[in-house]
Protein backbone atom coordinates (compact mmCIF):
# COMPACT_ATOMS: atom_id res chain seq x y z
CA UNK A 1 0.00 0.00 0.00
CA UNK A 2 1.04 3.18 -1.13
CA UNK A 3 2.17 5.12 2.45
CA UNK A 4 0.26 8.53 1.34
CA UNK A 5 -3.14 5.66 1.86
CA UNK A 6 -2.07 4.04 5.62
CA UNK A 7 -3.48 6.16 8.34
CA UNK A 8 -1.62 8.35 11.10
CA UNK A 9 -1.25 5.18 13.73
CA UNK A 10 0.18 2.94 11.05
CA UNK A 11 2.88 5.58 9.52
CA UNK A 12 3.45 6.24 13.73
CA UNK A 13 4.33 3.00 14.40
CA UNK A 14 6.64 2.51 10.93
CA UNK A 15 8.43 6.36 12.06
CA UNK A 16 9.10 5.30 15.39
CA UNK A 17 10.26 1.71 14.02
CA UNK A 18 12.39 3.68 11.47
CA UNK A 19 10.84 1.86 8.39
CA UNK A 20 10.42 5.16 7.15
CA UNK A 21 11.84 8.93 7.87
CA UNK A 22 9.27 11.92 7.75
CA UNK A 23 11.03 13.24 5.14
CA UNK A 24 9.85 10.39 2.77
CA UNK A 25 6.58 10.66 3.93
CA UNK A 26 6.10 14.14 3.15
CA UNK A 27 7.68 14.26 -0.06
CA UNK A 28 5.34 10.47 -0.93
CA UNK A 29 2.23 12.83 0.09
CA UNK A 30 3.15 16.22 -2.01
CA UNK A 31 4.31 13.75 -4.75
CA UNK A 32 0.26 12.99 -4.62
CA UNK A 33 -0.47 16.62 -4.59
CA UNK A 34 1.45 16.82 -7.62
CA UNK A 35 -0.55 13.71 -9.21
CA UNK A 36 -4.33 14.84 -7.75
CA UNK A 37 -4.11 18.68 -7.16
CA UNK A 38 -4.80 19.30 -10.82
CA UNK A 39 -8.16 17.62 -10.47
CA UNK A 40 -9.48 17.69 -6.83
CA UNK A 41 -7.82 20.99 -6.33
CA UNK A 42 -8.20 20.76 -2.22
CA UNK A 43 -5.55 23.37 -1.58
CA UNK A 44 -6.06 27.11 -1.01
CA UNK A 45 -2.18 27.34 -0.16
CA UNK A 46 0.08 24.94 -0.56
CA UNK A 47 3.60 25.81 2.39
CA UNK A 48 5.76 23.04 1.37
CA UNK A 49 8.95 24.11 2.24
CA UNK A 50 8.05 24.81 5.58
CA UNK A 51 6.50 20.96 5.61
CA UNK A 52 9.79 19.27 4.71
CA UNK A 53 11.55 21.33 7.21
CA UNK A 54 9.00 20.17 10.10
CA UNK A 55 9.21 16.72 8.86
CA UNK A 56 13.16 17.40 8.68
CA UNK A 57 12.44 18.36 12.23
CA UNK A 58 11.03 15.21 13.17
CA UNK A 59 13.13 12.80 11.38
CA UNK A 60 16.47 14.56 13.82
CA UNK A 61 14.66 13.63 17.23
CA UNK A 62 14.03 9.92 15.50
CA UNK A 63 17.45 9.86 15.00
CA UNK A 64 18.82 11.32 18.19
CA UNK A 65 16.22 8.23 19.69
CA UNK A 66 13.79 10.88 21.20
CA UNK A 67 9.98 9.91 21.63
CA UNK A 68 7.64 11.59 19.21
CA UNK A 69 3.96 12.26 20.01
CA UNK A 70 1.40 10.28 18.06
CA UNK A 71 1.28 13.22 14.63
CA UNK A 72 4.48 14.26 14.73
CA UNK A 73 6.06 14.29 11.31
CA UNK A 74 2.69 13.40 10.10
CA UNK A 75 1.15 15.75 6.89
CA UNK A 76 -1.84 17.13 7.07
CA UNK A 77 -4.18 19.78 5.74
CA UNK A 78 -5.63 23.18 8.11
CA UNK A 79 -9.38 24.35 7.01
CA UNK A 80 -8.77 27.86 5.72
CA UNK A 81 -10.84 29.43 7.90
CA UNK A 82 -8.43 28.75 11.17
CA UNK A 83 -6.00 31.37 11.52
CA UNK A 84 -2.25 30.64 10.97
CA UNK A 85 0.40 32.92 11.66
CA UNK A 86 2.38 34.38 8.78
CA UNK A 87 0.26 32.00 6.47
CA UNK A 88 -2.41 33.46 4.12
CA UNK A 89 -6.23 32.39 5.66
CA UNK A 90 -8.69 33.57 2.97
CA UNK A 91 -11.21 32.05 3.89
CA UNK A 92 -11.67 31.17 0.12
CA UNK A 93 -12.82 34.80 -0.31
CA UNK A 94 -11.69 37.64 -1.97
CA UNK A 95 -12.23 39.52 1.02
CA UNK A 96 -9.55 38.14 2.84
CA UNK A 97 -7.50 36.91 -0.33
CA UNK A 98 -4.18 39.07 1.26
CA UNK A 99 -4.73 38.23 4.98
CA UNK A 100 -1.97 36.96 6.86
CA UNK A 101 -3.07 36.42 10.53
CA UNK A 102 -0.46 37.95 12.62
CA UNK A 103 -1.74 35.38 15.52
CA UNK A 104 -2.51 31.34 15.63
CA UNK A 105 -5.62 29.73 16.30
CA UNK A 106 -6.17 28.07 19.75
CA UNK A 107 -6.23 24.87 17.63
CA UNK A 108 -2.45 25.81 15.75
CA UNK A 109 -0.79 26.18 19.16
CA UNK A 110 -2.09 22.82 20.33
CA UNK A 111 -0.94 21.18 17.04
CA UNK A 112 2.39 22.83 17.32
CA UNK A 113 2.78 20.63 20.83
CA UNK A 114 2.32 17.56 18.30
CA UNK A 115 4.55 18.76 15.30
CA UNK A 116 2.54 17.20 12.84
CA UNK A 117 3.99 18.19 9.10
CA UNK A 118 1.43 21.24 7.71
CA UNK A 119 0.99 21.02 4.12
CA UNK A 120 -1.26 23.89 3.46
CA UNK A 121 -4.52 25.50 3.93
CA UNK A 122 -7.82 23.61 2.70
CA UNK A 123 -10.34 24.90 0.20
CA UNK A 124 -13.45 25.19 1.47
CA UNK A 125 -17.04 27.35 0.66
CA UNK A 126 -16.46 30.89 1.53
CA UNK A 127 -16.53 31.96 5.00
CA UNK A 128 -17.86 28.12 5.51
CA UNK A 129 -20.94 28.80 3.53
CA UNK A 130 -22.28 26.18 1.59
CA UNK A 131 -22.40 22.93 1.73
CA UNK A 132 -20.25 21.43 -1.80
CA UNK A 133 -17.50 23.67 -1.96
CA UNK A 134 -19.07 25.26 -4.76
CA UNK A 135 -18.81 28.69 -3.12
CA UNK A 136 -15.07 29.37 -2.93
CA UNK A 137 -14.11 32.40 -4.70
CA UNK A 138 -11.34 30.89 -6.19
CA UNK A 139 -12.26 27.09 -7.86
CA UNK A 140 -14.59 24.27 -7.00
CA UNK A 141 -13.13 21.68 -4.61
CA UNK A 142 -13.56 17.89 -6.63
CA UNK A 143 -14.85 14.04 -5.41
CA UNK A 144 -12.01 12.21 -5.43
CA UNK A 145 -14.17 9.39 -5.97
CA UNK A 146 -15.57 10.72 -8.80
CA UNK A 147 -14.36 13.61 -10.67
CA UNK A 148 -17.85 15.05 -11.49
CA UNK A 149 -19.46 15.11 -8.18
CA UNK A 150 -18.64 17.75 -4.98
CA UNK A 151 -17.11 16.71 -2.17
CA UNK A 152 -19.59 18.04 0.29
CA UNK A 153 -18.92 21.05 1.88
CA UNK A 154 -17.95 23.48 3.52
CA UNK A 155 -14.63 21.31 4.63
CA UNK A 156 -14.80 19.81 1.21
CA UNK A 157 -10.72 20.49 0.58
CA UNK A 158 -10.64 18.81 3.88
CA UNK A 159 -12.24 16.07 3.29
CA UNK A 160 -10.97 15.90 -0.55
CA UNK A 161 -7.33 15.83 0.71
CA UNK A 162 -7.42 13.22 3.19
CA UNK A 163 -9.39 10.85 0.85
CA UNK A 164 -7.35 11.64 -1.83
CA UNK A 165 -3.84 11.03 -0.31
CA UNK A 166 -3.03 14.22 -0.45
CA UNK A 167 -3.22 14.60 3.37
CA UNK A 168 -3.20 11.87 5.80
CA UNK A 169 -5.26 14.07 7.84
CA UNK A 170 -7.63 17.28 8.09
CA UNK A 171 -8.78 20.28 10.54
CA UNK A 172 -12.47 21.59 9.49
CA UNK A 173 -15.36 23.11 10.83
CA UNK A 174 -18.48 22.13 11.17
CA UNK A 175 -21.16 24.98 11.64
CA UNK A 176 -24.26 22.94 10.43
CA UNK A 177 -22.71 19.84 9.00
CA UNK A 178 -19.20 21.16 7.60
CA UNK A 179 -17.18 18.65 8.64
CA UNK A 180 -19.51 14.81 8.49
CA UNK A 181 -21.38 15.60 5.40
CA UNK A 182 -17.76 16.17 3.41
CA UNK A 183 -16.56 13.31 5.12
CA UNK A 184 -20.12 11.25 4.47
CA UNK A 185 -19.53 12.27 0.27
CA UNK A 186 -15.73 11.61 0.13
CA UNK A 187 -15.98 7.99 2.17
CA UNK A 188 -13.71 9.59 5.40
CA UNK A 189 -14.25 9.86 9.25
CA UNK A 190 -15.15 13.38 10.36
CA UNK A 191 -16.57 14.40 13.84
CA UNK A 192 -17.97 17.79 15.25
CA UNK A 193 -16.85 18.22 19.18
CA UNK A 194 -19.42 19.10 21.46
CA UNK A 195 -19.64 23.19 21.88
CA UNK A 196 -17.13 24.06 23.99
CA UNK A 197 -15.00 21.07 23.75
CA UNK A 198 -12.39 22.83 20.95
CA UNK A 199 -11.62 26.09 21.12
CA UNK A 200 -12.95 28.71 18.61
CA UNK A 201 -10.28 31.31 19.19
CA UNK A 202 -8.74 32.28 15.97
CA UNK A 203 -11.08 30.41 13.71
CA UNK A 204 -12.98 33.01 11.51
CA UNK A 205 -16.44 33.27 13.13
CA UNK A 206 -19.62 32.58 11.06
CA UNK A 207 -22.46 31.34 13.64
CA UNK A 208 -20.55 31.67 17.21
CA UNK A 209 -23.19 30.11 18.44
CA UNK A 210 -22.85 26.96 15.99
CA UNK A 211 -18.76 26.48 15.05
CA UNK A 212 -16.58 23.92 16.03
CA UNK A 213 -13.65 23.02 15.23
CA UNK A 214 -13.04 19.14 14.42
CA UNK A 215 -11.30 16.48 13.18
CA UNK A 216 -10.98 14.64 9.12
CA UNK A 217 -9.37 11.24 8.80
CA UNK A 218 -8.94 7.64 7.32
CA UNK A 219 -10.27 5.89 10.61
CA UNK A 220 -11.72 6.41 13.93
CA UNK A 221 -8.36 5.87 15.74
CA UNK A 222 -6.87 8.69 14.41
CA UNK A 223 -10.13 10.74 14.56
CA UNK A 224 -9.68 9.92 18.73
CA UNK A 225 -5.90 11.38 18.30
CA UNK A 226 -6.53 14.30 16.83
CA UNK A 227 -9.29 15.31 18.84
CA UNK A 228 -7.39 14.60 21.74
CA UNK A 229 -4.97 16.99 20.21
CA UNK A 230 -6.82 20.07 20.08
CA UNK A 231 -8.95 19.45 23.14
CA UNK A 232 -9.42 21.83 26.28
CA UNK A 233 -10.68 24.77 28.19
CA UNK A 234 -9.22 28.22 26.53
CA UNK A 235 -9.98 31.16 28.44
CA UNK A 236 -9.21 32.97 24.90
CA UNK A 237 -12.93 31.52 24.26
CA UNK A 238 -15.59 32.56 26.44
CA UNK A 239 -17.23 29.97 25.76
CA UNK A 240 -14.85 27.01 25.77
CA UNK A 241 -15.98 23.88 28.21
CA UNK A 242 -14.11 24.02 31.46
CA UNK A 243 -14.30 20.05 31.39
CA UNK A 244 -12.02 17.82 31.80
CA UNK A 245 -10.83 16.27 28.51
CA UNK A 246 -10.82 12.39 29.23
CA UNK A 247 -8.20 9.83 27.13
CA UNK A 248 -10.04 9.59 23.73
CA UNK A 249 -7.82 6.42 23.09
CA UNK A 250 -9.52 4.51 25.75
CA UNK A 251 -12.94 4.81 24.36
CA UNK A 252 -11.14 2.85 21.18
CA UNK A 253 -12.81 -0.62 22.17
CA UNK A 254 -14.66 -3.08 20.18
CA UNK A 255 -17.53 -3.99 22.64
CA UNK A 256 -21.31 -2.37 22.03
CA UNK A 257 -22.72 -5.27 24.10
CA UNK A 258 -25.91 -3.55 26.15
CA UNK A 259 -25.23 0.07 24.22
CA UNK A 260 -28.73 1.70 23.74
CA UNK A 261 -29.03 3.10 20.54
CA UNK A 262 -31.97 5.20 19.99
CA UNK A 263 -33.34 4.97 15.92
CA UNK A 264 -35.13 8.67 15.15
CA UNK A 265 -38.18 7.40 13.55
CA UNK A 266 -38.27 10.87 12.09
CA UNK A 267 -34.86 10.64 9.80
CA UNK A 268 -36.16 7.69 7.76
CA UNK A 269 -38.96 9.50 5.85
CA UNK A 270 -41.13 7.90 2.41
CA UNK A 271 -38.52 9.30 -0.73
CA UNK A 272 -34.94 9.30 0.89
CA UNK A 273 -32.46 8.01 -1.01
CA UNK A 274 -32.86 4.43 -1.97
CA UNK A 275 -28.53 3.84 -1.48
CA UNK A 276 -28.51 5.65 1.69
CA UNK A 277 -31.51 4.16 3.23
CA UNK A 278 -29.92 0.65 2.95
CA UNK A 279 -26.56 1.43 4.23
CA UNK A 280 -27.86 3.33 7.09
CA UNK A 281 -30.34 0.33 8.06
CA UNK A 282 -27.59 -2.34 7.12
CA UNK A 283 -25.15 -0.68 9.48
CA UNK A 284 -27.95 -0.49 12.07
CA UNK A 285 -28.60 -4.63 11.71
CA UNK A 286 -24.82 -4.60 12.34
CA UNK A 287 -25.30 -2.52 15.54
CA UNK A 288 -27.93 -5.28 16.77
CA UNK A 289 -25.60 -8.29 15.59
CA UNK A 290 -22.75 -7.01 17.61
CA UNK A 291 -24.84 -7.02 20.63
CA UNK A 292 -26.11 -3.48 20.93
CA UNK A 293 -29.16 -2.96 22.14
CA UNK A 294 -31.61 -0.75 19.20
CA UNK A 295 -34.79 1.20 19.69
CA UNK A 296 -36.86 3.53 17.74
CA UNK A 297 -36.73 7.09 19.10
CA UNK A 298 -38.57 10.51 18.44
CA UNK A 299 -37.07 13.80 17.83
CA UNK A 300 -40.47 15.26 16.80
CA UNK A 301 -39.85 18.79 16.20
CA UNK A 302 -36.78 17.21 13.55
CA UNK A 303 -39.05 18.88 11.04
CA UNK A 304 -38.52 22.59 11.94
CA UNK A 305 -34.61 22.44 12.30
CA UNK A 306 -33.47 23.41 8.53
CA UNK A 307 -35.96 26.54 9.36
CA UNK A 308 -34.40 27.75 12.66
CA UNK A 309 -30.64 26.99 11.44
CA UNK A 310 -31.16 29.25 8.49
CA UNK A 311 -32.56 31.85 10.47
CA UNK A 312 -30.24 32.11 13.54
CA UNK A 313 -27.21 30.85 11.52
CA UNK A 314 -27.70 34.23 8.76
CA UNK A 315 -28.80 36.37 11.68
CA UNK A 316 -25.09 35.42 13.45
CA UNK A 317 -23.05 35.53 10.25
CA UNK A 318 -24.76 38.64 9.14
CA UNK A 319 -23.69 40.58 12.80
CA UNK A 320 -20.47 38.26 12.51
CA UNK A 321 -19.12 39.86 9.09
CA UNK A 322 -19.93 43.56 9.85
CA UNK A 323 -15.97 43.55 10.55
CA UNK A 324 -15.40 43.15 6.85
CA UNK A 325 -15.60 47.10 6.27
CA UNK A 326 -12.51 47.88 4.69
CA UNK A 327 -10.93 49.16 7.52
CA UNK A 328 -8.72 47.26 9.75
CA UNK A 329 -7.77 44.28 7.30
CA UNK A 330 -9.18 42.54 4.26
CA UNK A 331 -9.96 43.93 1.06
CA UNK A 332 -11.10 47.64 0.05
CA UNK A 333 -12.45 49.39 -2.53
CA UNK A 334 -12.38 53.11 -2.79
CA UNK A 335 -15.20 55.14 -2.61
CA UNK A 336 -15.89 59.07 -2.29
CA UNK A 337 -17.05 58.79 1.66
CA UNK A 338 -16.76 56.33 4.19
CA UNK A 339 -20.10 54.88 3.81
CA UNK A 340 -19.85 54.68 -0.32
CA UNK A 341 -16.12 53.03 0.51
CA UNK A 342 -17.42 49.98 3.00
CA UNK A 343 -20.98 49.44 0.77
CA UNK A 344 -18.46 48.99 -2.32
CA UNK A 345 -16.17 46.64 -0.27
CA UNK A 346 -18.79 43.86 0.80
CA UNK A 347 -20.53 44.45 -2.71
CA UNK A 348 -17.29 43.91 -4.64
CA UNK A 349 -15.79 40.97 -2.48
CA UNK A 350 -18.09 39.16 -1.17
CA UNK A 351 -19.51 36.02 -3.15
CA UNK A 352 -23.25 35.60 -3.62
CA UNK A 353 -24.25 33.05 -0.64
CA UNK A 354 -22.12 34.96 1.87
CA UNK A 355 -24.40 38.12 0.39
CA UNK A 356 -27.56 36.23 0.59
CA UNK A 357 -27.00 34.96 3.96
CA UNK A 358 -26.47 38.48 4.97
CA UNK A 359 -29.37 39.42 3.52
CA UNK A 360 -31.68 37.00 5.04
CA UNK A 361 -30.01 37.26 8.52
CA UNK A 362 -30.28 41.27 8.64
CA UNK A 363 -33.97 40.82 7.52
CA UNK A 364 -34.69 37.98 10.07
CA UNK A 365 -32.73 40.55 12.79
CA UNK A 366 -34.54 43.47 11.55
CA UNK A 367 -37.05 45.67 13.56
CA UNK A 368 -40.54 44.17 12.60
CA UNK A 369 -39.74 40.94 11.65
CA UNK A 370 -37.38 40.23 14.74
CA UNK A 371 -39.90 38.34 16.68
CA UNK A 372 -41.38 36.75 14.08
CA UNK A 373 -38.16 35.00 12.57
CA UNK A 374 -35.16 35.33 14.58
CA UNK A 375 -37.09 35.19 18.43
CA UNK A 376 -39.22 32.09 16.93
CA UNK A 377 -36.19 30.20 16.01
CA UNK A 378 -33.99 30.63 19.20
CA UNK A 379 -37.52 29.07 20.80
CA UNK A 380 -37.75 26.27 18.40
CA UNK A 381 -34.35 25.77 18.95
CA UNK A 382 -34.67 25.16 22.62
CA UNK A 383 -37.61 22.50 21.82
CA UNK A 384 -35.30 20.97 19.29
CA UNK A 385 -32.54 20.83 22.12
CA UNK A 386 -35.03 19.47 24.18
CA UNK A 387 -36.19 16.55 22.42
CA UNK A 388 -32.72 15.17 22.49
CA UNK A 389 -32.50 15.83 25.90
CA UNK A 390 -35.62 13.39 26.35
CA UNK A 391 -34.22 11.14 23.55
CA UNK A 392 -30.71 10.71 25.68
CA UNK A 393 -32.64 9.71 29.14
CA UNK A 394 -33.39 6.27 27.47
CA UNK A 395 -30.86 6.10 24.95
CA UNK A 396 -26.36 6.10 24.84
CA UNK A 397 -26.05 7.20 21.35
CA UNK A 398 -28.83 8.56 18.44
CA UNK A 399 -27.84 6.87 14.67
CA UNK A 400 -28.76 8.23 11.46
CA UNK A 401 -27.46 8.93 7.94
CA UNK A 402 -25.36 12.19 7.81
CA UNK A 403 -26.95 13.17 4.61
CA UNK A 404 -29.83 12.62 3.06
CA UNK A 405 -27.85 11.32 -0.84
CA UNK A 406 -24.34 10.67 -1.54
CA UNK A 407 -22.19 13.42 -3.43
CA UNK A 408 -24.15 15.15 -6.18
CA UNK A 409 -23.01 16.31 -9.54
CA UNK A 410 -21.04 19.85 -9.51
CA UNK A 411 -23.53 22.79 -10.68
CA UNK A 412 -26.77 20.36 -10.03
CA UNK A 413 -27.76 22.37 -6.74
CA UNK A 414 -26.73 26.03 -7.26
CA UNK A 415 -29.44 27.11 -9.00
CA UNK A 416 -32.07 26.65 -5.74
CA UNK A 417 -30.30 27.58 -2.55
CA UNK A 418 -33.09 26.15 -0.57
CA UNK A 419 -32.65 23.10 -2.13
CA UNK A 420 -29.32 22.84 -1.29
CA UNK A 421 -30.38 24.18 2.28
CA UNK A 422 -32.76 21.40 2.56
CA UNK A 423 -29.65 18.99 2.14
CA UNK A 424 -28.89 19.45 6.22
CA UNK A 425 -31.41 18.07 7.46
CA UNK A 426 -29.81 15.04 9.36
CA UNK A 427 -26.64 17.25 10.96
CA UNK A 428 -28.10 20.77 11.73
CA UNK A 429 -29.83 19.55 14.63
CA UNK A 430 -26.09 18.61 16.27
CA UNK A 431 -25.38 22.52 16.33
CA UNK A 432 -28.38 23.83 17.34
CA UNK A 433 -28.09 21.26 19.97
CA UNK A 434 -24.84 21.70 20.94
CA UNK A 435 -23.90 17.51 20.19
CA UNK A 436 -20.74 15.90 19.25
CA UNK A 437 -21.59 13.75 16.11
CA UNK A 438 -19.42 11.76 13.88
CA UNK A 439 -19.76 10.64 10.40
CA UNK A 440 -18.11 6.99 9.35
CA UNK A 441 -18.64 5.39 6.11
CA UNK A 442 -21.09 2.94 6.25
CA UNK A 443 -21.37 1.83 2.02
CA UNK A 444 -21.71 2.77 -1.18
CA UNK A 445 -24.56 3.98 -3.96
CA UNK A 446 -25.08 2.36 -6.88
CA UNK A 447 -22.31 4.23 -8.62
CA UNK A 448 -19.84 3.55 -5.96
CA UNK A 449 -20.28 6.93 -4.09
CA UNK A 450 -19.23 6.53 -0.46
CA UNK A 451 -22.40 7.00 2.01
CA UNK A 452 -21.55 8.16 5.93
CA UNK A 453 -23.06 7.53 9.10
CA UNK A 454 -23.78 10.02 11.73
CA UNK A 455 -23.54 8.69 15.59
CA UNK A 456 -24.53 11.41 18.02
CA UNK A 457 -23.51 11.14 21.58
CA UNK A 458 -24.59 13.09 24.49
CA UNK A 459 -22.78 16.63 25.36
CA UNK A 460 -19.52 16.23 26.13
CA UNK A 461 -19.43 12.35 25.63
CA UNK A 462 -17.36 12.25 22.55
CA UNK A 463 -16.10 8.58 24.20
CA UNK A 464 -19.20 6.97 24.08
CA UNK A 465 -19.88 8.08 20.23
CA UNK A 466 -15.87 7.02 19.30
CA UNK A 467 -16.67 3.32 20.73
CA UNK A 468 -19.41 2.69 18.75
CA UNK A 469 -17.87 4.32 15.65
CA UNK A 470 -14.88 2.42 16.14
CA UNK A 471 -16.85 -0.66 16.90
CA UNK A 472 -18.78 -1.03 13.91
CA UNK A 473 -15.89 -0.19 11.78
CA UNK A 474 -13.53 -2.50 12.73
CA UNK A 475 -16.25 -4.97 12.13
CA UNK A 476 -16.25 -3.81 8.17
CA UNK A 477 -13.85 -3.04 5.56
CA UNK A 478 -14.98 0.47 4.52
CA UNK A 479 -12.79 1.89 6.28
CA UNK A 480 -9.61 -0.33 4.26
CA UNK A 481 -11.32 0.31 1.06
CA UNK A 482 -10.95 3.98 1.64
CA UNK A 483 -7.54 3.87 2.53
CA UNK A 484 -6.89 1.84 -0.19
CA UNK A 485 -8.62 3.31 -3.08
CA UNK A 486 -6.41 5.11 -5.75
CA UNK A 487 -8.30 7.64 -6.14
CA UNK A 488 -9.81 8.16 -9.78
CA UNK A 489 -7.39 10.72 -10.62
CA UNK B 1 -48.60 35.93 -2.14
CA UNK B 2 -45.13 37.53 -1.97
CA UNK B 3 -43.67 38.25 1.33
CA UNK B 4 -41.22 40.34 0.68
CA UNK B 5 -41.19 43.07 -1.22
CA UNK B 6 -38.77 45.32 -3.39
CA UNK B 7 -38.45 47.73 -0.96
CA UNK B 8 -38.09 45.56 1.87
CA UNK B 9 -34.87 43.72 -0.18
CA UNK B 10 -33.78 47.88 -0.77
CA UNK B 11 -33.87 47.88 3.46
CA UNK B 12 -31.83 45.02 4.60
CA UNK B 13 -29.37 46.08 1.90
CA UNK B 14 -29.00 49.37 3.40
CA UNK B 15 -28.74 47.68 6.33
CA UNK B 16 -26.09 45.35 5.45
CA UNK B 17 -23.58 47.84 3.49
CA UNK B 18 -24.60 45.64 0.62
CA UNK B 19 -25.69 47.43 -3.34
CA UNK B 20 -27.56 44.62 -5.02
CA UNK B 21 -27.37 45.09 -8.72
CA UNK B 22 -30.16 46.27 -11.16
CA UNK B 23 -30.34 42.95 -12.97
CA UNK B 24 -29.93 40.81 -9.93
CA UNK B 25 -32.53 42.05 -7.94
CA UNK B 26 -35.19 39.85 -9.35
CA UNK B 27 -33.30 36.79 -8.61
CA UNK B 28 -32.31 37.55 -4.74
CA UNK B 29 -36.31 38.81 -4.06
CA UNK B 30 -37.32 35.23 -5.70
CA UNK B 31 -34.81 33.76 -3.43
CA UNK B 32 -35.60 35.33 -0.56
CA UNK B 33 -39.14 34.97 -0.76
CA UNK B 34 -39.40 30.71 -1.35
CA UNK B 35 -37.08 30.75 1.95
CA UNK B 36 -39.48 33.19 3.89
CA UNK B 37 -42.31 30.89 2.86
CA UNK B 38 -40.24 27.66 3.60
CA UNK B 39 -39.61 29.12 7.23
CA UNK B 40 -43.25 30.06 7.61
CA UNK B 41 -43.75 26.24 9.07
CA UNK B 42 -42.43 27.75 12.33
CA UNK B 43 -45.27 29.79 12.57
CA UNK B 44 -47.85 27.39 13.43
CA UNK B 45 -45.60 25.73 16.38
CA UNK B 46 -47.38 27.64 19.61
CA UNK B 47 -44.35 29.22 21.43
CA UNK B 48 -45.73 31.18 23.62
CA UNK B 49 -44.28 29.54 27.10
CA UNK B 50 -40.57 28.77 25.33
CA UNK B 51 -37.97 30.72 26.47
CA UNK B 52 -35.61 31.30 23.42
CA UNK B 53 -32.55 29.63 23.29
CA UNK B 54 -29.61 31.56 22.18
CA UNK B 55 -27.05 29.08 23.54
CA UNK B 56 -26.60 25.89 24.48
CA UNK B 57 -23.96 25.67 27.44
CA UNK B 58 -25.12 27.44 30.78
CA UNK B 59 -22.34 29.54 30.84
CA UNK B 60 -22.02 32.93 32.32
CA UNK B 61 -19.88 35.88 31.60
CA UNK B 62 -16.13 35.38 32.59
CA UNK B 63 -14.14 37.68 34.69
CA UNK B 64 -10.62 38.14 35.44
CA UNK B 65 -8.41 40.76 37.24
CA UNK B 66 -7.79 43.54 35.25
CA UNK B 67 -4.09 43.86 35.02
CA UNK B 68 -1.50 44.47 31.68
CA UNK B 69 -1.07 41.76 30.06
CA UNK B 70 1.18 41.42 26.78
CA UNK B 71 -0.76 41.91 23.81
CA UNK B 72 -0.26 41.96 20.03
CA UNK B 73 1.93 44.49 18.56
CA UNK B 74 0.60 47.62 17.19
CA UNK B 75 3.13 47.13 13.96
CA UNK B 76 1.41 43.63 13.53
CA UNK B 77 -2.15 44.81 14.51
CA UNK B 78 -1.85 47.28 11.55
CA UNK B 79 0.02 44.56 8.86
CA UNK B 80 -3.41 43.67 7.41
CA UNK B 81 -4.85 47.12 7.06
CA UNK B 82 -5.49 48.48 3.73
CA UNK B 83 -4.53 51.42 4.35
CA UNK B 84 -2.21 53.21 7.58
CA UNK B 85 -0.49 56.67 8.69
CA UNK B 86 1.27 57.30 12.12
CA UNK B 87 -0.22 53.90 13.64
CA UNK B 88 -3.67 54.43 13.25
CA UNK B 89 -6.29 53.04 10.06
CA UNK B 90 -6.85 55.33 7.65
CA UNK B 91 -10.42 55.82 6.31
CA UNK B 92 -11.72 58.15 3.86
CA UNK B 93 -13.16 61.54 5.19
CA UNK B 94 -16.63 60.68 7.46
CA UNK B 95 -17.72 64.03 8.65
CA UNK B 96 -18.25 67.14 6.96
CA UNK B 97 -15.80 70.76 6.36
Amino acid sequence: MKLYNKPAHELHEMLVKKEISSVELTKAVLSRMDETEGKIHAYVTETRDEALKQAADADGKITRGEEIAYFEGIPGAVKDNICTKGVKTTCASKMLENFVPPYDATVMKHLEKVRPVILGKANMDEFAMGGSTENSAFYPTHNPWNVQCVPGGSSGGSAASVAAGSAIWALGSDTGGSIRQPASFCGVVGMKPTYGRVSRYGLVAFASSLDQIGPLTRDVTDCAHLLQAISGHDEYDSTSSASEVPDFSKALVQDVRGLKIGIPKEFFVKGMDADVEKAVRGAVDTFKELGADVREISLPHTEYAISVYYLIAPAEAATNLERYDGVSYGARVDGADVVEMMTKTRSEKFGEEVKRRILIGNYALSAGYYDAYYLKALKVRRLIKEDYDKAFESVDVIVTPTAPTPAYKIGEMTSDPLKMYLQDIYTVPLNLAGLPGISVPCGYSCEKLPIGLQIIGKPLDEATVLRAAYTYEQSQTFYKDMAETEAKV
Amino acid sequence: MAKVTQKDLDMVALLSRLEVAEQDKEKYLGQLDAFLQYVDNLAALPTDDVEPLAHVLPIHNVFREDEVRPSLDRTLALSNAPLQEDGYFKVPKILED
